[in-house]
């Protein structure tokens, strides 16, 4: 079984030694150098998640990837995740053709929500209406990877009557993934329209998503298409020791999450729930290389997954820290779940 | 003689209503579980994330019912026909979640069950499972005695309704604690000192006491 290894950011604001916030521009820079160094130290994957809040300022992931991509030549790049409700799928394929046309064909896309809302009242989008808006754009998404001219009518955008959407891919259509946080129809949709599946597991048991994987298969084979792939994504961070990261992680976790509780609604963390995530059946991968190997190694079996995307970083994490999360992940966690995987050593 | 077993409807297969039906199954209760659609769509669903549960048409899942989980979206449940519903005891395991029912505003005001009740006024609503995240509420559960039990709130208007899903509750592995009436049920809502977190009995309690003296 061959595995692949990613990394995802939101573009958390960085914060300084002093946890003062650095300004949005600099985090931008930094997250370019994070994806750079990637690289070198042997990720497979570089996403980047699309967000519009003042601390995850991060709206135009494609910008960043095309920076990356310009600075390096194996690294896979791609969004994590665009949230395609509340845009238009002509302009995502366009954008991320145009990322693998510079990139010699390392884009990937994963569509979703993730839980960023806050494009659809920016954009003018409702809510309510989210169903309807992400089935219709990813029916068109699908249609427009294939390649030729489109045909397509729906309720949501213009229609396209045999047209041609450029700049054609060199080889087919590249990597695209339905994001999928806990509803098994959003599962049999990808399956539906041929999307491989990134499971987003932020919270509790990971083995909980273990029927979903066997879901999406299953549905594969009712719609007559050949397996494909399934992901994890998770938060994370990978320090020398397990104290060192959890000492590192807990309070811009804290800060975060509370922010998003006021915001809608649920009661803010505790170091009890923090212990339990952390912990071998929680959904934080947060620890020394060794801890962080063990557990994603145990995951990803159980999910029926072959990649694990770690989404690294906090807002208030000082581009340092990110570094050598990157330099450890890499260098050592990567290695070390292969090895206990059995796996081949790289790609 | 033997007591029926107590028949419950599931409607709604998005996050919340496939978690409710799995606890429901493992308690031993007979589970049916619909959404608006053709029960074929979620045959496959139900065989490998709900095994044990019947996927049905809506209208003959809640006819055979004696209690009826509401776990669709808040902004779904306004389309919905009340007349069905006539007669039943239906959980209110629904939210007012701007994040992603946008903006209702007969909702705005908070009670968001009371609503619910007033909608379905031939029903007997009782508000529960709604307050513990779908992504915790399997693994939470505990059978009654366990040490490490955690508390769940049920609340409503009717003493006999509310000691009926207490006792559901208590079976699906959550230490019932009952609130009298829909409107004292607002503190397990969004906003409320309970909503998305996990508390045993005292720390439950003395949570929601210490919001009502407020």
């Amino acid at each position: 079984m061959t595995y692949t290894f990613g990394l995802d950011t939101f573009g958390d604001r960085n914060g300084d030694a002093a946890g003062k916030a650095l300004s949005h521009a600099q985090t931008i820079r930094n997250v370019a150098e994070e994806g750079v160094f990637a690289e070198q130290a042997g990720v497979d994957f570089f996403g980047i998640g699309e967000h519009h809040t003042e601390y995850f300022p991060m709206p135009a992931a494609d910008v960043v990837l095309a920076a990356i991509a310009a600075r390096t030549s194996r690294i896979r790049l791609g969004s994590a995740v665009t949230v395609l409700g509340s845009d238009d799928p002509v302009r995502v394929f366009q954008r991320y053709s145009t990322l693998n046309a510079l990139s010699g064909g390392r884009a990937e896309v994963i569509l979703g929500r993730g839980s960023s809302i806050d494009s659809f009242p920016l954009f003018g989008y409702d809510l309510a209406d989210y169903e309807e808006l992400f089935d219709e754009k990813a029916t068109l998404f699908a249609e427009l990877l294939k390649g030729g001219p489109v045909t397509w009518e729906g309720k949501t955008r213009a229609a396209l009557v045999n047209q041609d959407v450029v700049p054609h891919t060199e080889s087919g259509p590249f990597p695209a993934w339905i994001g999928v946080g806990g509803n098994p129809q959003s599962v049999i949709r990808a399956a539906r329209l041929g999307f491989s599946l990134a499971l987003a597991i932020i919270g509790g048991p990971p083995a909980r998503f273990a029927p979903f994987s066997e879901l999406f298969q299953r549905a594969l084979e009712k719609y007559g298409r050949p397996p494909l792939p399934v992901m994890v994504h998770s938060p994370g961070h990978v320090a020398a020791t397990d104290e060192q990261a959890k000492a590192e992680f807990w309070p811009h976790w804290r800060d975060i999450i509370t922010v998003m509780a006021a915001e809608r609604g649920f009661a803010v963390p505790t170091e009890a729930s923090f212990e339990r995530e952390t912990g071998p059946s929680g959904a934080l991968y947060v620890g020394s290389p060794e801890t962080v190997a063990t557990k994603i190694a145990a995951n990803l079996p159980v999910l029926g997954a072959t990649r694990f995307d770690l989404k690294y970083g906090m807002p208030g994490f000082t581009h340092d820290q990110l570094m050598t999360n990157i330099d450890l992940y890499g260098h050592q966690v990567i290695p070390r779940v292969r090895e206990l995987l059995g796996a081949p050593a790289s790609n | 003689m033997m007591r029926e077993p107590t028949r419950l409807a599931v409607l709604g297969s998005g996050h919340v209503g496939p978690v409710i039906a799995r606890l429901a199954v493992k308690a031993g209760y007979p589970v049916a579980i619909a959404t608006s659609g053709d029960p074929e769509d979620i045959a496959l669903i139900t065989e490998l994330v709900i095994p044990g549960a019947q996927p049905r048409w809506a209208s003959d899942a809640v006819a055979d019912a004696d209690i009826v989980v509401l776990a669709i979206p808040l902004h779904r449940f306004v389309d919905i026909d009340p007349a069905p519903l006539d007669g039943k005891l239906v959980i209110d395991a629904m939210n007012y979640w701007p994040a992603s029912d946008g903006i209702l505003e007969p909702f705005e005001d908070g009670g968001s069950s009371e609503i619910v009740a007033q909608r379905l006024a031939g029903s007997t609503v009782v508000k529960a499972l709604n307050h513990i995240g779908y992504h915790e509420l399997e693994d939470r559960a505990r059978p009654t005695g366990a040490a490490d039990r955690q508390a769940a709130g049920v609340a409503g208007d009717d003493a006999r309704s509310v000691a009926v899903i207490a006792e559901l509750v208590d079976q699906l592995g959550y230490d019932p604690v009952t609130l009298a009436g829909l409107r004292a049920g607002r503190v397990l809502e969004p906003g409320g000192p309970v909503f998305g977190v996990v508390l045993e009995r005292a720390e439950f309690e003395q949570a929601i006491n210490a919001r009502s003296l407020l």
